[in-house]
Formats: structure tokens, C-alpha cells, sequence
């Protein structure tokens, strides 16, 4: 019983951070049909930058709780500006290709951010655990969870919330869900497409930055670690239908849950049980799970 | 009679629509058939069962006595019946020549044979040949996604016909031309069918090219053949000018525009 | 045309000769080395080639190049197996036969589909290898000293000469292969799969059938270019041979090729290696955004990649056109 609400809870926060990441790259693929590599860089930047901010933040003698507001501000910058940057410069140019091409891209694009990551702020890992100590525990069912863990499954379902609100209760969403249903058709009926595009790069890439930014308190932030979250992400998008929000918290949950599962209980397969499940997934179902609607076109 | 194409009660339904509904027709060797019919009449739908791409729901599809109901587009081709496309199905990136060197040794070559060069002297011979006979020869050292939507045309009829099919059905062989073009492009065509001596079926929404063209026509409505007649008595009658051709001056008309304007919407026409 | 083909065949008889000779009288021994780690690379990505020019890149070939390398490694290991006639044949056929059976289902999928099924096949194979205790985990296990007709040597620079003119003949061997094979009519169907699947059905070829037969041939020649990897390295672990950057690098590598020849991997692989080198010796920590950088450069600038720069400088004709020459797509939106 406890080893399940562990790893119910483990599996939960695992899946907060993912689903918030994996939201935003879902989104980007979802209207822009670019499957971002570059998403991790995001992701890596976000947590960097909150981390760095964070150091600053407490050497000027702002309070542990008070640090955590490094997060919103890293998030915004990193996603504004990056992916503002990079919307400009390079997406822009490889609307209407290849693929396959864009996709090697934007993997392209991750290392060189990765590697500036390097330049920028060094080698050595940086610690931030300021806000964690702010956030007390909590007894769940005799067991003692983390507080910072469950604000973080907080915050993941106020973003999907958020977002479902934006997606179908708002005119942008609308402008968004007709392009992802038919995006010549959005063109034919006089919507701006590049402008939609240009909004929701750079939105998912502030989701992307959020989700770095959460975890660092929780982790030492250090070179590399953007690469796993990028592979479980599209794991994630995979698994739950590639433009759906839905899709991405369900594959959230599976991955996270599954994870949660092979660390506690099933050592041996942790490292593959992720593939394995997207894998049988894009067999059996290669639209994903929640695949968003399309245009018939035969 | 004997029918070297024979579907009998073919019905095809898509979810709660119904694209086909209890089609028979029997068509014999040598015969040119106009297929026409609205938008979403289910012209495209007969042609894409009997050449394979769409199984039918029920009902069977003969070829030269054969049943070849729900076979692959590749075999089906093998056998004998080929197509061409509303929009030119061509290899882009190739030129004009070498999209029928590829489709001649396609053609040309079963299983290990497939591993012999593509590039010989008899295959390049017939290539230029045939694109002499269809015209295009002007353009043959052109990258096909660069020609005039014309031209496409006529090497996508010229690709359907390399295997020599007994049957060729063309899917709307002048839609996207500008209508200066159409009658010239539809010579051309006709001519080099007849040499060949195949049976030819075609959707057509241009009721001057059916009436100069062919020998009786299918009229579609709504999944169902309402007229099988010569265009002498099909274009009179009551229910076809009511469903189908009612319908057309104005399609007619955007197309015409559309044609002059540069060709390009016209492709969409028939969803 | 015979005569272009023969002076395609000229060029790649008379390239591996002068390299071969190159190899055995003047280059030095790191250099030797670095080549043949180029050329097992290469191997590997004459077949990625195959599959760009008809549309598809694999992320995951990994589990080709790892499946290779292993196979060598443990027939060593297991059954004292060392003869190279027999375990590279081996590592090719074991990893055409997984590609033939993984093909059933790869053969459905194209564009980003088909890289990721591949990726998350190859990572499967990563997560058991890692965690298999008997075959060393992450650490791996060595590979017995090679033996050719039950000949061995004690001597390493005997050793790699004998390796790296045994890389040299069966590269070209592939090269003279493969390059026939683009030329045949099944060749033909590479890029013309790539421009319009529906046309090539309805010339009466079946897509899935052509799909599927390159891609046997990229897993087999990627096995093999893993079975020279393992015995260059004289050492298979997961991480060096299955991991997802090893299908990164070979990609990154196909890309800089260029699709225009078979002789481009060769080229492409060998610049690699070298940029490798020298990158980790002057700027430690820049590796990854050099990579990146002349990645998007290709991609923006160069889609022809290196080759095109060659046959631009000799006058050829680029045989694979680029990706980004095409004037439109007609892939998947055909309205038959």
C-alpha cells in the first residue's frame, strides 16, 4: 500500500514536469508541424537561468521563499527572448521543408545552445535549493512527501488548465485549433498564420523554459541534462498524439507513472521501458493515443 | 458483347456516406466512356475501386473475365488497367526523361530483373518515342516540377501508358489547363490512345471535350449511375441536366478563371 | 551513359588503391587508425544514403551498428569465433535478419515516424544491454584479438595495417556495389519513392516491398560498418556503439556527405574524424556547437553537402538531388 502511494506520488511529480515541458513541444508540433529538437535547449536554459538567478537572488538576502520568483522571471526571459531569437532566425526559414530536415535542424540548434550554455555560465553544476527549504513537507498516508514535489503538480495542473482555457474558450485558441485542423484552409479564410506561429513558438518555448526552471531547486543543474527530458518528452507527445493536450497529459502520466514503477520496483527495465512503450504505441496506434482531429484530404 | 470491364452491384460507403450505390456498368474493348457527374458524385470513387486504391464495400470488379475486386493498385496495374491522375503524379525531382525511363523499367522488370541497369540503349529509344508521340519531347531534359501544369499532364498520361495497359482511365485529364489548351492537350492524348489501341475511361467535367471525345457516357449522381448513354441522348436528358450539368456553367465558369489566372486553384475541384 | 558509370567506377577503384597505399607506406599509425574508424563509420552510412535518397532517416541505426559490433564481439567471446571472414559476414547477415523482421513493421512509417520508431527500437536494445550484467553493462567487454585464414598477430601496428586494408577493399567492394545498385532500376526506385509513392505504385511497384529491401541493406551494411567498429576499437560497450548520439553521428555524417555518391560517406566520415580530433584538442567544450553549426549550416547552405562542393569542383553531375531542389512535394497529399 505505501509502495503504491509512493510510487503514485513519485510517478505524479515526475509527470508534472514532463507534462509542462511536453505541452509546450506538443503545441509547437501541433501548429507549427516542427517536431523541436531545440525544445530541450529551452528546457535547459530555463533551468540554468532560474538556478544562476536564484544564487543572485539569495546573495542579496531575499528570503528562500522569495527566491522563487526567479521562476516565473527565467521562464518568461529564456522563452521570450530564445525563443524569439530563434522563431526569427532560423524556424522561420525552414517552414516548408523536409521533415526529417527541420528536424535535424533543430537538432543542430540544440547543440550549438547546449554548447553555449557551457560558455556562458561554465562547467560546474549549480545548486539552488533556496525555495525548496521554503515549501514544509507534508504527511501523506504515514509517508513524508516533499512540498516543493506536490507545488510542482500543482503548478502542472494550473498550466493545463490554463492552457485548455486559452485553446477553447478564447479567440487566439480558436485561430490555433482551426490551423492545427487545416492550415491551408486557415490561410484560406484571411488568418495570419505566421503570426499564430511566431505566438506559439514562443509560448511553448516559455512552457519548455518553465518546466527547467521548476525542477532546478530539485536537481544539481549540470551539462547534459537537457538531453533526457527531450527524449521522454517525445516520448510523451508520441504516446499521447502528437498537438494534443490531452494526449500530453496522459502520456505524461503513463511515462511518469511507468518510470516511477521501473526505479522503485524493476530496476532492469527502466531504461527502455519508455521506448518500449513508444514503440508499441507508434505500432499500434501511430497517430498517438489522443491524436487531435484532421482534415480529411483524399 | 464481351466486356473487358465488369462491375456488378459495387456499393462503397465512407462512415454514413455513400460514394458508390449499386453500380453496374460493362464496358467493351475499345469503347471511350465519358464519366460525369457534380462534385462528390462519386466519379473518383468508381475510379479509384476499380484501379484499386479504394477496396468496395460489396459488388465485384472484372477485368477480361477476371475478378480483380479489392486487388492492390500494383497489380491491378500488372494486369493490365492503369491511370492517370486529376493532379500529374510524376517523380518531381527527375526530368522529364528519366520519369519514363523509371516508369519503362518498372514496367519492364519483375523481381531480380529489377537489378539490371535502368539506363540502356532499347529503354532510352523507347522513351524518347514515346515522348515524341505524346509531344513533349521539347522538354525532356526539363525537372518535371518545374513544367507547365500542361505538360505534367501529358507525361502522367504518358507514365500511365508505358505498361500498355488494355485499360487507361483518366481522371480528369484537362482540369488546371487553360481552355486555349485543353482541346490540343486532349488531341494529342486521343491520338496516341488510339494508336495503342486501348479502352479508355474518363471523368471529365467539360461537357465540350465529353461531346467531342467519346462514345457514351456514365452520369453520376450522388453514387449512382442515373444515365448510361451515347452524349447525343446523355446530354438531353431531363436528369442529367438537372444534376449534372445544371451544375456546371458556374463550376465552369471558376475554372475557366481559375485557368487563366495561372491554373492552380483549378486542381482542388473535385474533393 | 555506361561511360559515366565506368568513370564513377574508375574514380572509386583508383581512390581506395591510392588511400590503401597511402595507408601502408606514409601515413602515420594515429592517422592509420583514425581512417579506419572513419571508413567502419562509413560503411554505415553508404546505407543511411540508400534510405535519405528515398526519403527516410533513421534515428535509431544504432541498433544496427550495436547488433554488428556485438555480434563480433560474442562470437569471439562465446564460441572463439575470431576468423574476420566469418564474423563480419555474420555481423551483416545478424543485422539484416533483425532489419528484415523490424522492416515488417518500419516499413508503415516515413518522415519523423519512421526516425523515432527507429529510435525507440535502438534505445530498447541500449536499455538491455546496460543493465546485462554477463555481457559487462555499460563497461562492455573486449573483443578477441581478430584472426584472418587462422592468421593472428601480438603486433598492434601490424594489426591495424591488416585492419585497415581490410576496411579499404571491403569499402570499396560496398562502394562498387551499392553504386551499381543506384544504377539498376531498383536503384532508381530510391529517389523516385521519395517523390511520388503513388505514381510508383501505379507503375506497378510495390512501395512497401522497395522501402523494405533498402532498409535490410542499410541494417546489413550498418552491422558491418559495427563488426569493423568493434575490431577497430578492440572494445564493444553500450555506450559507444548502441547509444542514441552513435545515430546522431551517423546522421550528422550522411548529412555532411551529401547524397550525390557513394564515394561521399568515405569523404564525409573521414572530415569527421578529423574535425573531431582537432575540435577536442582546441576547444574542449565546443564540440557539440561545431557539430550544431555546421549542421545547420549544410542544412541552410550546403544540402547537397560535401559531395556537391566535389562534384562542383570536378563537373559532375550531382546524381541524388539535394532535398531542398525540389520544387514542391507531392508526398502524401496526392489526390488520386
Amino acid at each position: 500500500m505505501n509502495l503504491a502511494l509512493t510510487i503514485l506520488v513519485e510517478g505524479l511529480g515526475y509527470a508534472s514536469y514532463l507534462f509542462i515541458v511536453s505541452l509546450g513541444l506538443t503545441i509547437i508540433f501541433g501548429v507549427l508541424k516542427i517536431l523541436n529538437v531545440a525544445h530541450g535547449a529551452f528546457y535547459a536554459w530555463g533551468a540554468y537561468f532560474c538556478a544562476f538567478l536564484i544564487g543572485e537572488f539569495s546573495a542579496m538576502g531575499v528570503s528562500d521563499l522569495g527566491t522563487m520568483i526567479a521562476i516565473p522571471i527565467a521562464a518568461l526571459v529564456v522563452g521570450i527572448v530564445l525563443g524569439s531569437a530563434i522563431e526569427r532566425t532560423i524556424i522561420r526559414n525552414l517552414y516548408g521543408r523536409d521533415e526529417v530536415l527541420i528536424v535535424l535542424a533543430t537538432f543542430g540548434l540544440f547543440l550549438v545552445l547546449e554548447d553555449v550554455i557551457l560558455l556562458l555560465f561554465g562547467v560546474d553544476p549549480y545548486f539552488a535549493f533556496q525555495p525548496t527549504y521554503a515549501m514544509p513537507g507534508v504527511q501523506i498516508g504515514g509517508i513524508y512527501q516533499d512540498g516543493y514535489k506536490l507545488s510542482m503538480i500543482a503548478l502542472s495542473l494550473v498550466v493545463g488548465i490554463i492552457s485548455w482555457v486559452v485553446l477553447n474558450r478564447t479567440h487566439w485558441g480558436k485561430l490555433v485549433a482551426a490551423i492545427i485542423f487545416d492550415s491551408d484552409l486557415a490561410v484560406a479564410m484571411g488568418i495570419n498564420v505566421r503570426r499564430v506561429f511566431y505566438v506559439v513558438f514562443v509560448a511553448g518555448a516559455v512552457l519548455g523554459a518553465l518546466g527547467g526552471a521548476y525542477i532546478a531547486p530539485t536537481i544539481s543543474v549540470a551539462p547534459g541534462f537537457g538531453v533526457e527530458v527531450i527524449v521522454l518528452s517525445f516520448a510523451v507527445v508520441v504516446i499521447g498524439g502528437m498537438g494534443s493536450i490531452a494526449g500530453a497529459a496522459i502520456g505524461a502520466l503513463m511515462v511518469g507513472m511507468l518510470r516511477a514503477y521501473a526505479v522503485l520496483q524493476w530496476p532492469e527495465i527502466e531504461l527502455f521501458v519508455v521506448y518500449a512503450v513508444m514503440a508499441a504505441v507508434l505500432i499500434f496506434r501511430p497517430e498517438g493515443l489522443f491524436a487531435p482531429a484532421k482534415a480529411r484530404k483524399i | 458483347m464481351s466486356a473487358i470491364l465488369e462491375a456488378t452491384s459495387l456499393n462503397k460507403t465512407f462512415g454514413a456516406v455513400t460514394a458508390a450505390k449499386d453500380i453496374n456498368v460493362a464496358v467493351a474493348k475499345d469503347e471511350i466512356v465519358g464519366i460525369i457527374g457534380a462534385n462528390g458524385a462519386g466519379k473518383t470513387t468508381f475510379v479509384n475501386m476499380v484501379t484499386g486504391w479504394l477496396p468496395p464495400s460489396s459488388g465485384s470488379i472484372k477485368f477480361d473475365g477476371k475478378d480483380i475486386t479489392g486487388l492492390a493498385p500494383r497489380k491491378i496495374t500488372r494486369l493490365g488497367i492503369c491511370r492517370s491522375f486529376q493532379v500529374a503524379q510524376v517523380f518531381m525531382t527527375a526530368t522529364v526523361f528519366d520519369n519514363l525511363l523509371i516508369a519503362l523499367g518498372i514496367a519492364d522488370s519483375h523481381g531480380f530483373a529489377a537489378l539490371k541497369p535502368l539506363r540502356v540503349a532499347d529503354r532510352e529509344a523507347r522513351a524518347d518515342a514515346i515522348l515524341r508521340r505524346y509531344q513533349i519531347h521539347d522538354y525532356r531534359d526539363q525537372v518535371a516540377g518545374t513544367l507547365p501544369q500542361g505538360i505534367r499532364k501529358l507525361l502522367d498520361i504518358a507514365m500511365a501508358m508505358v505498361a500498355q495497359p488494355k485499360i487507361l482511365l483518366l481522371d480528369e485529364p484537362t482540369s488546371g489547363i487553360s481552355i486555349e489548351e485543353k482541346f490540343g492537350l486532349m488531341d494529342i492524348v486521343m491520338a496516341a490512345l488510339k494508336e495503342d489501341g486501348v479502352t479508355v475511361l474518363f471523368v471529365e467535367h467539360d461537357m465540350e471535350i465529353v461531346e467531342r471525345y467519346v462514345g457514351r457516357v456514365l452520369a453520376f449522381y450522388q453514387g449512382e449511375i442515373i444515365c448510361d448513354a451515347p452524349p447525343a441522348q446523355a446530354l438531353v436528358d431531363p436528369k442529367v441536366i438537372e444534376f449534372v450539368i445544371g451544375d456546371e456553367p458556374q463550376g465552369q465558369m471558376m475554372r475557366e478563371r481559375a485557368a487563366v489566372q495561372g491554373g492552380a486553384q483549378g486542381e482542388a475541384s473535385d474533393a | 551513359m555506361t561511360h559515366s558509370m565506368d568513370r564513377t567506377l574508375v574514380g572509386l577503384t583508383v581512390g581506395f588503391a591510392v588511400v590503401a597505399l597511402l595507408g601502408v607506406f606514409v601515413l602515420p599509425d594515429w592517422l592509420l587508425s583514425q581512417t579506419l574508424i572513419a571508413f567502419s563509420r562509413a560503411l554505415a552510412v553508404v546505407g543511411l544514403l540508400v534510405l535519405w535518397r528515398t526519403g527516410l532517416v533513421s534515428f535509431g541505426h544504432a541498433l544496427y551498428f550495436g547488433l554488428g559490433a556485438y555480434t563480433v564481439a560474442m562470437l569471439g567471446r562465446e564460441l572463439g569465433i575470431t576468423e574476420v571472414l566469418i564474423t563480419l559476414p555474420a555481423a551483416a547477415v545478424f543485422s539484416a535478419l533483425v532489419g528484415f523482421g523490424l522492416g515488417f513493421i518500419i516499413r508503415k512509417y516515413r518522415e519523423i515516424f519512421f526516425a523515432m520508431l527507429n529510435l525507440a527500437f535502438s534505445m530498447v536494445l541500449f536499455g538491455i544491454l546496460v543493465k546485462t550484467e554477463s555481457l559487462g553493462s555499460t563497461d562492455g567487454f573486449s573483443v578477441e584479438q581478430p584472426t584472418i585464414f587462422g592468421l593472428g598477430t601480438d603486433d598492434a601496428s601490424v594489426k591495424l595495417i591488416a585492419l585497415f586494408l581490410g576496411v579499404c577493399a571491403v569499402g570499396w567492394l560496398v562502394a562498387v556495389l551499392v553504386h551499381r545498385y543506384l544504377g539498376s532500376v531498383l536503384g532508381s526506385l530510391t529517389t523516385a519513392v521519395r517523390d511520388n509513392e503513388i505514381r510508383v505504385e501505379y507503375l506497378g511497384y510495390s512501395v512497401a516491398e522497395a522501402i523494405h529491401g533498402k532498409y535490410v541493406m542499410s541494417a546489413a551494411l550498418t552491422g558491418l560498418g559495427g563488426g569493423f567498429m568493434a575490431l577497430a576499437l578492440g572494445q564493444v560497450d553500450p555506450e559507444s556503439m548502441v547509444n542514441w548520439t552513435v545515430s546522431g553521428e551517423l546522421v550528422f555524417i550522411t548529412i555532411l556527405s551529401g547524397p550525390g555518391s557513394v564515394a561521399a560517406p568515405f569523404i564525409g566520415s573521414l572530415i569527421f574524424e578529423l574535425l573531431r580530433t582537432y575540435a577536442y584538442e582546441l576547444v574542449p567544450y565546443a564540440w557539440q556547437l561545431i557539430v550544431g553549426a555546421t549542421l545547420l549550416l549544410i542544412i541552410f547552405f550546403l544540402p547537397g553537402g560535401v559531395w556537391s562542393l566535389i562534384s562542383r569542383l570536378t563537373g559532375r553531375r550531382d546524381a541524388g538531388r539535394p532535398e531542398s531542389s525540389r520544387p514542391e512535394s507531392s508526398r502524401g497529399e496526392a489526390n488520386p
